[in-house]
């Protein structure tokens, strides 16, 4: 069974493992350079090329789309593929229950997919290390490995994922039969979990810190306004780094979400001024003073966040958490099989 | 005598349809039986249920002196050889016997390699890349090198040509006499199974409607041609199978296990064919296409 699964896989696991190897290349080879930038001071961003930004990105990517790529190539086919062609009826009239036919596939490759995924994540993750997070003063920054962007795609949690992805794909093409409809059906569902999960789930898998911070310079993030002039919305930061803002709102008195006072749109700065000089920082009217009168009134800015030493434990709770997943979708597997197809 | 296969009160039901209903069967062990009837009579619905394929919705199906498909010890004990011959299309011959050596505690390599080098069989050659005939002759070969107690076949031949259709038969029949095995094979074709088997049963509409030895079945049927008459006067041990009629005569089927006494009567050989025709003739509906119409006559 072993060897079967071997010489059905090895094709798809060439391709996937030669990816993960060129990937690892690259990012071997351009990664001790960021380890030396990050050693010198702080400020790693500004001595980021275009290049280093664009494969950061790009690391991104890769990690996004790899537990999509082992559930649509190697789990929705693995079942549904026998099934169409009807070599089912030849495998599982083998001295082999389907059971333990099942048993091998999936777990052999559960144990190739977490292999490769969780050596491309080790990888990416150890290349973003020095960048992640990394800010400028004026230019902009990197997202921090606690946001959305990054988070599942640093550490553990990419294995859960792809596990995830493999069972979901195998489950659909043991219901669906048919190989093309089982894969579109899996990379659908797939994105979705992918996008639900951050939006929904992941806030929730440890209680937020919740805090209401009266307004100052230092925690000062920016005010936003819309064309007129008019101030719409005034955020604070949450006093550290690499933290995974999740409500930034102001409050009134009375403890409600409320938009800013109308006086408050005299302390915008103007428009910037023109010319090419677009760092040039425009000197705004002293908002200290605003700053004060909108502490007085009893408005205050109500922050919800995750902090980033949160990192860890959240990668482990949402591990377990697709693990989980996967476990009962493999039960339903097991249960399908033996009920519901023949 | 003991029985292999044994069904009592078989049925199998999908989405509200019986696929098969009512089957009440044996089949002794030792023998080749056939498993005849039109398209869509139940026979692979039968087959797949005594491999274990599937789990039936009444009564119980008992092969090989265990459930179907129970455990691993069961599966080793049968051999299916499943309708269109099944085989996988990106590995080899060879692949395909390691595949058999890894997977069946009771695979004989010498059967399956002596096989393919007398069906000459280009052992690198994928499956994929093999004629109709060479692949369901594969296919026989897992089979047969499982080495099972009853080897179950759904309509191997039924996409071969001729020459392949006779060729698959006799390597199965030398396979038989060297093994000693019980095969159990569907075919729509009475012709392929009238020259193997020794024992058939007929299902039509999801029914069985005659089973027992070929020699039995030539022995106590009967054509009986004469005047026309009402087939309701028939004596008690003469049981109609078919009747028709024109202006004057009457031609009618009957099984009965006594002479024939009545002089009025000419009574005539059926072959099997006949015989088997006669069974689905009676499943026609009145003045509905005859279901003989899907059975074909190759010889």
């Amino acid at each position: 069974m072993i060897w079967l699964t071997w010489r059905q896989l090895r094709i798809q696991a060439a391709a996937v493992y030669a990816l993960v190897a060129a990937a690892a290349v690259t990012l071997a080879i351009t990664g001790p350079r960021l380890v030396r930038l990050a050693g010198k001071d702080g400020q790693i961003f500004d001595r980021l090329t275009q290049g280093d930004r664009n494969l950061f990105f790009t690391g991104i990517i890769v990690m996004a789309v790899a537990p999509a790529v082992i559930g649509v190539f190697w789990g929705a086919p693995m079942v549904a593929r026998e099934l169409e062609a009807g070599t089912h009826r030849l495998i599982w009239n083998q001295s082999v229950t389907r059971s333990r036919w099942l048993a091998t596939k999936l777990g052999i490759t559960a144990l190739a997919s977490a292999l490769a995924v969780g050596a491309l994540s080790l990888a990416v993750t150890w290349w973003s290390k020095p960048v992640d997070g990394a800010m400028s003063q004026t230019h902009g920054s990197l997202p921090s490995r606690l946001t959305p962007v990054t988070f599942a795609m640093r550490g553990i949690v990419p294995i859960g994922y792809a596990v995830f992805a493999l069972v979901l794909g195998v489950a659909i093409g043991l219901v669906v039969r048919r190989p093309v409809p089982a894969m579109a059906i899996t990379l659908v569902l797939y994105i979705f979990v992918q996008i639900a999960v951050p939006l929904w789930v992941r806030p929730h898998l440890a209680t937020p810190i919740r805090e209401n911070v009266s307004f100052s310079r230092q925690r000062m993030d920016g005010i936003m306004a819309d064309a007129s002039g008019k101030a719409m919305r005034i955020t604070l930061n949450t006093g550290s780094q690499g933290n995974w803002v999740l409500t930034n709102e102001t409050i009134n008195a009375a403890g409600q979400a409320t938009a800013l006072p109308s006086w408050m749109n005299q302390c915008l700065p103007g428009p910037p001024a023109p010319g090419p000089d677009r760092s040039v920082v425009v000197e705004a009217p002293p908002i200290e003073g605003c700053l004060t009168r909108l502490n007085a009134e009893g408005y205050r800015q109500h922050i919800v966040y995750q902090p980033a030493n949160r990192f860890w434990r959240l990668q482990w709770t949402e591990t377990a958490m697709f693990l989980a997943f996967s476990g009962v979708l493999t039960w339903f597997s097991f249960w399908w099989i033996r009920r519901r197809v023949s | 005598m003991t029985a292999i296969v044994r069904a009592d009160g078989l049925g199998k039901r999908y989405r509200g349809n019986w696929a098969l209903s009512n089957c009440t069967l044996e089949i002794p062990a030792g023998s080749v039986s056939g498993l005849v009837g039109p398209n869509g009579a139940g026979k692979t619905t039968l087959l797949n249920l005594a491999v274990g394929m599937l789990a039936p919705t009444a009564g119980t199906i008992e092969v090989c002196g265990g459930r179907p498909g129970a455990d691993a010890a069961q599966l080793a004990k049968v051999g299916y050889v499943a309708q269109d011959t099944p085989t996988y299309p990106g590995l080899t011959v060879a692949e395909h016997l390691r595949l058999g050596a890894h997977l069946n505690p009771r695979w004989d390599d010498a059967v399956a390699q002596s096989r393919v080098d007398r069906l000459g069989l280009d052992p690198g050659k994928r499956a994929g890349k093999l004629s109709g005939g060479q692949r369901a002759q594969l296919a026989l070969t897992l089979g047969l090198a499982k080495r099972p107690d009853l080897l179950i076949l759904d309509e191997p031949v039924s996409s071969l040509d001729p020459l392949a259709r006779r060729e698959f038969l006799q390597s199965l029949m030398e396979a038989v006499a060297e093994h000693e095995l019980s095969v159990l094979l569907s075919s729509h074709v009475v012709s392929d199974l009238e020259r193997v088997c020794d024992h058939l049963v007929v299902l039509v509409d999801s029914e069985v409607r005659v089973e027992g030895d070929v020699e039995t079945l030539l022995n106590t049927h009967h054509r009986l041609t004469g005047p026309q008459r009402d087939t309701s006067r028939l004596p008690a041990n003469q049981h109609l199978v078919s009747a028709s009629h024109t202006d004057r005569q009457s031609t009618l089927v009957v099984r009965t296990e006594a002479p024939i006494l009545d002089p009025a009567w000419t009574v005539g050989q059926l072959s099997l064919e006949d015989i088997v025709l006669a069974y689905m003739e009676r499943a026609a509906p009145a003045g509905g296409v005859p279901k003989q119409a899907t059975l074909e006559a190759l010889r």
